[in-house]
């Protein structure tokens, strides 16, 4: 089994305070972790430090190694980082000025890609590993990102990350704001994603976590508690503190 | 994964862009700088006592001041706010307590429309409905002129400061009795008041130093005039006058002047951002 | 048991006579409101006041030349012959020129407060360039005259007819004054109003649309094209309109810089007179009945057009702030 994400003593500071109290955490490659905790644990922090999208806040700051495919994601420009290492938000946010398709091949036509065709079967693949494609197929260039459903959105979200081919997805609650129907469409579709990539979700959710996830790791604090194999955190955790937030004592 | 670099070019678009937006940026405080600093450096040479206390001195003669142009501005102020201020205030009050209907919105839309009228066109006005019917310009015909002007300035502050007072107040009085009319003059007014009184500032600052107004109904006058029926002179007015002639002294009280009625426009418009803003909604919050 | 009904209050009836004080509370109530009420229509009054003054004013000219006033280009107060073509053509002009040169400025600035600065020079920006719009016209005119107007005849204008006279535009004797002064003093005039409008609105873009850019890979300046200046855009349009607005309307500082000649020349260079000069340069002065009629006309069309330009502003801010378009005064 090979490492997709590996962290290092990853810590996480919003101005003087510290968010995230040196992380250690491998993820496996091509597999589904699950990131779960109570509110404020840290846990989105915790992801957005593993695309850099912590720092975009003017007071956020970081230290440690955080190594995708190898290579320290600090060592690089955060722009590329973005690139290999893709996120879908809590709540679905497609470009309202922008067609579906445009908002598919954004990312594609940042890179420099104006190849008609390419563009063209990118935006094609990516929105049918979303599972929208048969949906929206035929209002491609017509709508705008924003005029649809609510889930709707957010897998156009998910074919708008897909398209720049990256290595890990990130996904911070994805499925928090949707209906109870598009949140089990989200969650086939990880089930399907995770063939292809390395998929890392925060969830308050436990359920979900236990549905779509391999390994899950528990965060409080700003600590990561414990981390293992879903069936064990849910069955037999390691940890008291564990124990008590799957019981429901807390959280 | 591959350690590629960011594009070159799109590398260098971001900077460039960068540089760009900062650099035009830099031009705009460039002219700011550049405009203050002008008044500054010939202005304040003539901003003497002289200049203060004396009237025009006739074409030729050096010396001379500006004297009746600032008692003239203080006068036609004061009868533009004796107007403008309270209908601008009762407007605005109706438009918080009474006016969430149709009318109100009708009115909020006028004052909006009468804010963008350009001000020549005000003086035109004026000139149609004071001037000709008393048949000599006067400092009420200019007064009456800025007096259109302050209102929406007036109308539009007082009403956003009366929604900033929560509802919850209000209903507290309602709730002991008091009636509607009694609980706006006496609770939520006096709540809102640094806030309409930053809006009466702001407004009289802006019309302070209009001159196109005044073209038409005050005239301008080189003497001493204390009656409000006669043609009067004003700051702008006279430094108007004065810059379109080609006598340099008068050029250098037109500087003066200039200089003087900046620093009590910006003067007034700071203070009132910077003083009472920041202290009034620190409260009403 | 006697029953005496006179003096029962009934708890359960619903109507009972209101008290005494109450009624006189009612009246001063509805008193207060109707004073309130008559300074809310005393603004309507006003508006009208001005459409009747201008109306009533302008009937004389308008019925000595009809609908040809604003075609004919001869402005001859001795003949009688007036035609305002020359002042339209001058204030268009005049307008673009001073957007041509204030958008990108108060865009760049607007963008640059918003998204590139850093914190602490966030406030000073902003401020001056407020300062720029507490200025009064005719101090701009006055430092127009003998700052700029020198800097243009004796560096500017010379440059532009070297390099640029193939564009027909910089044509003629640097004077100075002329179109061009009258363009520039507009656009530092209208730079203020164009870049606040623009920064409350880029400033409502909202947030997890500039971090879906980011996640994308975008770099700053692709994140702010696409995902900010994208969705502004109706707003920013909006801010533009309204200084143009705000330029068509400008009178002292233009008049004094323009040069004030009647006539319609391609080159930019050359002098040219707006229809707000035009009305404060000869109303004191006029002539004759038609001659002051003409020239309340003309100020008729000032006021339509401003109007007009202005509500096309609000509606396309309002679409995009969704709430009470923001003042454009100090």
């Amino acid at each position: 089994m090979t490492t997709a994400v590996e962290v290092h003593d990853l810590k996480a500071w919003f101005g003087k305070t510290e968010a995230l109290h040196g992380i250690n955490m491998a993820v496996e490659a091509k597999h589904a972790t699950a990131v779960i905790g109570p509110s404020g644990c840290g846990k989105s922090t915790f992801i957005r430090c593993l695309n850099r999208m912590h720092e975009t806040n003017p007071e956020a700051k970081a230290e440690g190694t955080v190594r995708v495919g190898g290579v320290d994601i600090y060592e690089m420009p955060a722009v590329d980082v973005r690139r290999r290492v893709g996120m879908v938000f809590q709540k679905p946010n497609p470009f309202p000025t922008m067609t579906i398709y445009d908002n598919v091949a954004a990312g594609l036509k940042l890179n420099g890609t104006h190849n008609r065709k390419i563009l063209d079967d990118v935006v094609e693949h990516s929105l049918q590993q979303a599972a929208l494609w048969e949906e929206v197929k035929d209002i491609l260039k017509k709508q705008s990102g924003a005029s649809l459903s609510g889930g709707q959105q957010q897998r156009l979200c998910i074919a708008r990350a897909l398209a720049v081919s990256p290595e890990v997805m990130l996904m911070d609650e994805p499925a928090s704001a949707l209906d109870p129907i598009s949140t089990a469409k989200i969650e086939d579709l990880i089930f399907e994603l995770k063939q292809k990539l390395t998929i890392v979700i925060v969830t308050h959710n436990m359920q979900q976590a236990s549905r779509v996830a391999e390994f899950t790791g528990f965060f409080l604090m700003g600590n990561l508690i414990e981390y293992d194999k879903t069936e064990k955190i849910f069955t037999n955790p390691s940890d008291k503190r564990t124990e008590d937030y799957i019981t429901g004592r807390f959280g | 994964m591959p350690n590629r670099q960011i594009g070159f070019r799109r590398q260098m678009t971001d900077y460039f862009f960068t540089g760009l937006a900062a650099g035009l940026s830099v031009v705009v405080v460039s002219a700011l700088i550049a405009i203050l600093a002008y008044l500054v450096l010939r202005g304040v040479g003539s901003l003497n006592w002289s200049f203060l206390t004396q009237t025009p001195k006739p074409v030729g003669e050096a010396g001379g001041g500006m004297a009746n142009a600032l008692l003239g501005s203080v006068m036609i102020l004061g009868i533009a706010s004796l107007f403008g201020v309270p209908v601008g205030i009762g407007a605005g009050i109706y438009l918080a307590e009474y006016g969430r209907n149709r009318l109100g919105q009708l009115v909020r839309f006028t004052s909006d429309v009468l804010n963008g009228v350009p001000s020549i066109v005000i003086g035109l006005v004026a000139y149609g409905l004071v001037v000709i019917p008393q048949r000599h310009f006067s400092a009420f015909a200019g007064g009456v002129a800025l007096a259109i002007m302050m209102v929406p300035t007036v109308a539009r502050t007082t009403e956003e400061m009366l929604l900033l007072v929560p509802h919850a107040v209000r209903e507290a009085a309602f709730g002991i009795g008091i009636p509607q009319w009694r609980t706006t003059i006496s609770i939520t007014l006096p709540t809102a008041r640094a806030g309409i009184i930053t809006g009466v500032m702001l407004a009289f600052a802006r019309v302070a130093g209009e001159t196109a107004p005044l073209m038409f109904t005050a005239f301008g006058n080189q003497f001493w005039s204390f009656s409000a029926n006669q043609p009067i002179a004003a700051l702008p007015l006279q430094i108007f006058t004065y810059a379109i002639t080609p006598y340099d002294d008068w050029h250098r009280q037109a500087w003066a002047g200039a200089l003087m009625l900046v620093i009590l426009i910006v003067g007034t418009t700071t203070l009132v951002r910077f003083v009472f803003m920041r202290r009034m909604l620190g409260g009403v919050r | 048991m006697a029953s005496s009904e006179s003096s029962k209050v009934s708890l359960v009836s619903p109507t009972r006579e209101a008290p005494a004080w109450k009624k006189s509370a009612i009246n001063l109530d509805s008193g207060f409101k109707g004073l309130m009420l008559v300074a809310a229509l005393v603004v309507l009054g006003i508006v009208g006041l001005i459409v009747t003054e201008l109306l009533q004013g302008s009937a004389l000219a308008w019925q000595k030349f009809g609908i040809h006033f604003f075609f004919g280009s001869e402005w001859d107060p001795v003949s009688g012959g007036f035609g305002a073509l020359p002042f339209i053509y001058g204030t268009v002009v005049s307008s673009l020129v001073a957007l041509f040169i204030a958008v990108p400025l108060a865009v760049a600035v607007a963008v640059f407060v918003t998204e590139m600065c850093p914190k602490p020079l966030r406030r000073p920006i902003s401020y001056a360039t407020e300062l720029l719009a507490a200025i009064p016209s005719v101090i701009y005119g006055l430092w127009a005259i003998f700052i700029l107007v020198p800097i243009l005849r004796v560096h500017v204008e010379p440059w532009l007819m070297k390099y640029f006279s193939w564009t027909g535009l910089f044509e003629g004797p640097a004077y100075g004054i002329g179109m061009l002064a009258a363009g520039v003093v507009l656009a530092i005039m209208i730079v203020p109003i164009i870049s606040s409008i623009a920064r409350e609105v880029l400033a409502v873009v909202p947030q997890p649309q500039r971090e879906a850019a980011l996640a994308l890979g975008a770099t700053r300046w692709e994140m702010i094209r696409m995902a900010v200046l994208r969705n502004a855009r109706a707003g920013i349009m909006g801010a533009v309109i309204l200084g143009l607005g705000r330029a068509l309307g400008e009178t002292m500082a233009v008049t004094m810089v323009i040069g004030n000649s009647p006539a319609i020349a391609k080159s930019l260079l050359a002098p040219g007179y707006t229809m707000a000069s035009v009305i404060a340069n000869e109303f004191n002065e006029a002539t004759s009945d038609l001659h002051r009629s003409a020239l309340i006309e003309i100020g008729l069309a000032l006021f339509i057009v401003t109007i007009i330009v202005n509500i096309l502003a609000g509606l396309l801010v309002w679409t995009v702030t969704r709430g009470t378009p923001a003042r454009t005064n100090a």
